[in-house]
This record gives C-alpha cells, structure tokens and sequence, in this order.
C-alpha cells in the first residue's frame, strides 16, 4: 500500500449490526432451510443481576461478626396446602432436568450433590429414574403436558410435585429430544419408538388456562391425599399476572424462571427473543405476593441465570425464597469444562461455548445418552462438585447477608441494594447508585 | 357394601377412605351417591375395587386410576380417567374433552359421545367410545387403541406416534401424519376384541370400520415436512 492509498482507504470496519454471528447464522440459514437448534440459555447481555450492588454495613447499619454470629439458610415449602411440608437447609434447589436430556450418571450426580447440600433436585420432562430417587433425599416430581413417564407410583415416591406451565428458556414454547438421545431406555420411559425427533406439547392436554389449573392441582392433592407441596413454574414473561394466578389457583410456591434460564433443545430465535430478563421478573412477582397478602407464605423461587452467592443473595434481597439453578449445576459437574478442549474443538466449539447439548456428543458426559460418553462422568466426583459449588453459593450468601447484618438470608432486602444502571434500577425498583431516584417512582 | 352420600360426606373422607384399602380388602364394592358434579372423585385409586357413582361427576373423575374398576351413571366432566394405569372406567352418559387423556393403560368405555381432545396423548390406554369424538381426538397419541362407533370431528390423530384409530363414522378430517392404512386380518382381531371388552356384542359390522395411524412422516426434523408442524 502506497503512502498515498493510506489516505484513501478507511480501515477495515465490521457492521455493528451484521456482526460475525449474525452473518454466520445468515449463512447457516442459507445453507440448511432451518432455525438453529441448541441447548444452554440466552448468550445475550442482557440486564442482570450483576447490575446490583449491595450497599452492607455502616453507622446506621450493624454487620454480623462474619464467623460467629448465626445467619440462617434454611427454607420450608408448603406450610400453605400440604401436610409435609418440605425443609431445605439451603435456599438453593436444582431445577427440573430430564433423564433424556441428561445422562443417567448426571442425573445421579445432580442428587448425591442436592442431598450433601440439604437441598431438593426436580425431574424432568421423561419421568424419574430409580437413579434419582435413590440419591435425592428430597425430589421434586413435576407433572409436564408431555405427561411422559407420568405415573401414581411415582407421584406418591415424590416429596414435592412441580406443575411446568412454562420456561424461561421458552415461554410458550414445548419441548424437542432430538434422535439421537432417544435411546431404548428413554424411548421406554416416554413410550416412543427409539431414535426418532421427540416432540413436547407446549400445553397440557387436559386442561387450559387459571379456573383448570386449579380444579387440576385440586386433582393431584386429592391424588396424594394433600401430602405434598405443589409448584408451579412459568416462565417470565408476564410475572404480576402469572404469579397471581398460580396463587389464586392455589399454588404452595411458585418457581419464576428468567429468560437466561437454561434449555436441553431449543431454537435459538425463542432463547434469546421471548420472555424476560430475572432481573425484570423478580419485582412484580413478589408484588402480586405482596397484594394478595402472602409474600414468604406462598415461597417464590427464582431460577434463570444465577451463577454465585451473590446472584442468590440479590433474588433474596428482591423478594425470593429461594432460588434454583441448572446451567450452574451442569457447569459445576463438568460441563463445558477447558480440560476437555480438544474434544470440544473436534465439534467445532471450545469450552466455555459448547451448547449443541441437543446432539448427544457431550464429552463430559453430561448431556448425552451415549454409554461410552455418559460413563466418562463419575457420578461420586460429579455430585461432591456439586455439593462444594452449592457450599459456596451458601456461604457467598451468608457472607453478604451478615454484612448487611441479617441474620437470617431472607431478612435482606430492597433497601441494601443500589443499582448500577438506570435499567436495573427500573427492573429491580431500587435507586441508582448515589441517588435516592427509582426511575418510575416519585424520588422519596 | 360402603355406600359414600357425597351429600353429607366430603370428598376428601371418600378419596380418603379409596386410598387406604388394602390390595386384599373385602369392601370390593363401593356406591358413591349425590356426585353433584364435583371434581376429583375416585383419583388415584391402586386397589382392585369396584366403584360405581351414581350421578353426574366434574373434572377428572377416576384420574390415575390403577386397577380398580369405576362406573359413572351419569355424564363427565373434563379429564376423566387421565393418565389412567390400568383398570376400567366406564362412562353410561357422554364424557366432556380429554377424556383418557395420556392414559397409560387400562381400559376406558364411554357410552355416549366424548368431545374434544378424547384420548389426546394416550401411551398405552384402549378407548371404546359408543358415540363421536370430538375435534383433535388422539392428538399426539402414542400407544393403545382408540376405537369410535360414531364420527370423528377435525384433525384426527394430529402428530400421531403408534396408536391405533378405529373409526366406524365419517372422519372429518385427519390431522398431521394420520392417514388411513388397511384393516388387515390383526387389526380386526384387535378391534374385535376392543368392541368385546367394551360389551359391544354383536350388531357392529367390524368391516364397517376405517383404520387410522401414523405416516411416520414427522418422526424426524426435516425441511421437507416443515409445513406440517
């Protein structure tokens, strides 16, 4: 290049719009005539919970002495409805994933871990296994319009029952098990032929809308003769409404699940263009509890993106009883792990980015019904992760609530936190940092 | 014989008193008088008892039941015998949508007509219903036998698996990968033997009756077929 083309040559400058992956989804687009198909959660930035700060201690505000003073964890469900209310010494659950889409070894995982931490593991869309009952000392049984695997033994052996309306992956959307998980074991329990596309219907098929919904959680009390806890998820996207009408239907907790929330399969378009953000989620489901009289009565469990202590602590500060995790858990048994980069490069990713979890080549073992993959995962190790990764959510917990001198995590408030962007502070309804203006609300 | 009046007893104390028989009680046979349309009577049941209501019953009624056997003198609300096990549940009047909804086995007789969504998916349940179905009967039903003396509303069999269909009436229209396939020499044993369990003796010409299933078309993603998820 002359001294002079320099002069008339701009550097090279990518669209900010048309960036590298929106042009290779073009292409992909293009090249095959269907939507993209992946697992994970949205990959977007998106408002967050990293968008709260809290504001501790200081002389208007005593700390709790980090090592000494008590700051409780635990979480009782169903003191509404049921006769057996569950305790969990953690306000951390696992959320509903299917044996299909996991591994039987994963699933066993997901339970040794849950049981060491004091915490409950959910089914998922394809029944429960031996596995999981055997290793989760508290299970939760949810009750999906697949109805795959739906069976009275079962529901009885279940601790708590979970109604799936919706997830924050897909609100509105039903589930997909592509062939190559559908192996003779999973095709059993669903009772499909083995190896074909496995579809979920996005309704249940024996009952529409709220006044349903609550004749049918009235069925499943009577069923277990008004025993267990029952849940009700949805996905984020109305929560005020949705929150309101899980209650009046006469849910014992509902569980908000955020668009950051994870998915075994899903198209790409509904994970990162349907439903809301947890951050946005948070505030007008605890308001709908607040109007109806029955914050911390009716228990509010958060999932959708939550990956430490503080994450838990900020859903607790909004308003949650609890909060699950899913991606997380993978994550902390093995999941996108850098030891495995290779294998991750062989399927054209890298670790910290696999999310094909719908084609059943995990190298981890996790998200894959191949014997030979799925043996790779030591259910032992994979479950002691997980209880250490749920000991340290707890603990990063407990450590931000003493210095914000609660003594118990669900003592924190809206009133320790700040927000570090205007968005977040409309979200979350907390002022922006330094400023006592909440946008939306009168300044006080 | 217990005899439960709904009318002075709830319908917890009768669930209740259903669940705590034993496999070998001797109180084989229960009345359950006054229904009044409530929902949720006889759920869950896991004994091999007989049940009859006398009356009209709501939602749900006989749900999940496992090897007991239930009569309704009466008409059904929405979702009777969902997820069933195993067992019979025989409806005298007509049933509303869903009935044997993801019904897993046994046996579910409806005498008169069923609406909407009969036997939406079914895993392993068999249907006789004496009269018609409503629209998107057997939708994504998986397993068992769905057999209609009557018609057949709209998009029959939608997104069907491995079901069988059995309909004597008109069908007014199939749904996404149902289509009609012969009535070979099993297929009419296993009607045959359906008509009989559900005590229709005689009278029906089994030749009358036009077999439905899967094309098998839907069971993997493919460009081609896009237009008909």
């Amino acid at each position: 290049m002359s001294a002079e083309d320099r002069w008339i040559h701009t550097t090279p400058r990518k669209s900010a719009t048309f960036d590298d992956y929106a042009i290779s989804e073009i292409r992909r687009a293009a090249a095959t005539g269907i939507y993209d198909i992946r697992g994970f959660g949205a990959k977007r930035k998106l408002p967050h919970l990293d968008d709260l700060l809290f504001l501790g201690a200081s002389i208007s505000r005593y700390p709790l002495e980090g090592y000494r003073e008590k700051c409780a964890t635990d979480v009782t469900i169903g003191t509404r409805f049921a006769n057996k209310p569950i305790t969990l010494k953690i306000p951390i659950t696992i959320a509903g994933m299917s044996f299909g889409s996991l591994s039987a070894q994963a699933k066993e995982a997901l339970g040794r871990g849950a049981s060491a931490a004091g915490t409950s593991t959910t089914t998922g869309d394809g029944g429960m296994t031996a596995e999981e009952r055997a290793h989760s000392s508290i299970l939760v049984y949810q009750v999906l319009p697949s109805r795959y695997g739906m069976n009275l033994h079962d529901l009885r052996q279940a601790d708590a029952i979970e109604i799936v309306v919706g997830q924050g992956a897909k609100p509105g959307g039903g589930g997909m098990l592509l062939g190559h998980k559908i192996s003779k074991r999973v095709a059993e329990m669903r009772t499909l032929p083995e190896g074909i596309d496995q579809r979920s219907a996005c309704r249940h098929p024996d009952w529409t809308g709220p006044d349903d919904m609550e004749i049918k959680i009235h069925e499943l009390r009577e069923i277990t003769d008004w025993e267990k806890p029952i849940y009700v998820k949805v996905g984020a996207s109305r929560p005020y409404y949705d929150v309101a009408l899980a209650v009046k239907a006469g849910a014992d907790a509902v569980v908000l699940d955020g668009m950051q929330g994870g998915t075994a399969a899903t198209q790409e378009v509904f994970i990162e263009h349907v439903g809301l953000p947890t951050l946005a989620a948070i505030r007008p489901a605890v308001q709908a509890l607040q109007d109806l009289g029955l914050h911390r009565k009716v228990s509010l469990i958060v999932s959708g993106g939550i990956r430490n202590g503080a994450d838990v602590a900020k859903c607790l500060a909004l308003g949650a009883d609890a909060v699950s995790i899913g991606t997380a858990a993978l994550i902390a048994l093995g999941d996108n792990d850098p030891h495995l980069e290779d294998e991750y490069r062989k399927l054209g990713t890298t670790a910290g980015a696999y999310d094909d979890w719908h084609e059943g080549r995990d190298p981890a073992g996790i998200t894959t019904q191949d014997r030979v993959l799925a043996q790779r995962l030591d259910p032992i190790i994979a479950g002691r992760k997980l209880a250490n990764y749920l000991s340290v959510l707890t603990l990063e917990a407990q450590t931000i609530a003493r210095a914000c001198g609660k003594s118990h995590v669900h003592n924190l408030e809206p009133e320790d936190l700040v927000a570090l962007t205007v968005e977040a502070a409309a979200m979350a309804q907390v002022p922006l940092a330094g400023t006592n203006w909440i946008p939306g609300q009168r300044s006080g | 014989m217990p005899t439960i009046d709904l009318a002075t007893t709830s319908l917890r104390e009768l669930n209740g008193m259903l669940h705590r028989l034993q496999r070998d009680t001797n109180e084989t046979h229960w009345r359950v008088l006054n229904p009044r349309g409530q929902h949720a009577i006889a759920v869950g049941l896991d004994a091999p008892v007989l049940v009859e209501i006398e009356g009209h019953v709501g939602y749900y009624c006989a749900g999940m039941n496992k090897d007991a056997m239930v009569i309704i003198n009466g008409n059904a609300g929405p979702g009777v015998a969902e997820n069933m096990m195993s067992g019979q549940v025989h409806v005298k009047g007509d049933a509303s949508q869903s009935a044997g909804a993801t019904g897993q086995g046994g046996l579910l007789v409806i005498d008169g007509n069923a609406a909407a969504r009969c036997g939406i998916s079914m895993k392993g349940i068999d249907i006789v219903v004496k009269g018609s179905v409503g629209h998107l009967s057997a939708f994504m039903a998986q397993a068992g036998n769905l057999v209609v003396l009557g018609d057949a509303g709209e998009a029959l069999g939608d997104s069907i698996y491995e079901a069988h269909l059995y309909v004597a009436g008109s069908v007014k229209s199939l749904g996404a990968d149902c289509i009609e396939k012969p009535l070979a020499d099993q297929h009419r044993a296993e009607l045959s033997r359906l008509l009989a369990a559900g005590g229709v003796n005689g009278g029906v010409d089994i030749s009358g009756f036009r077999r439905y299933g899967s094309a098998r078309r839907l069971y993997h993603f493919h460009i081609d077929n896009i237009g008909s998820y």
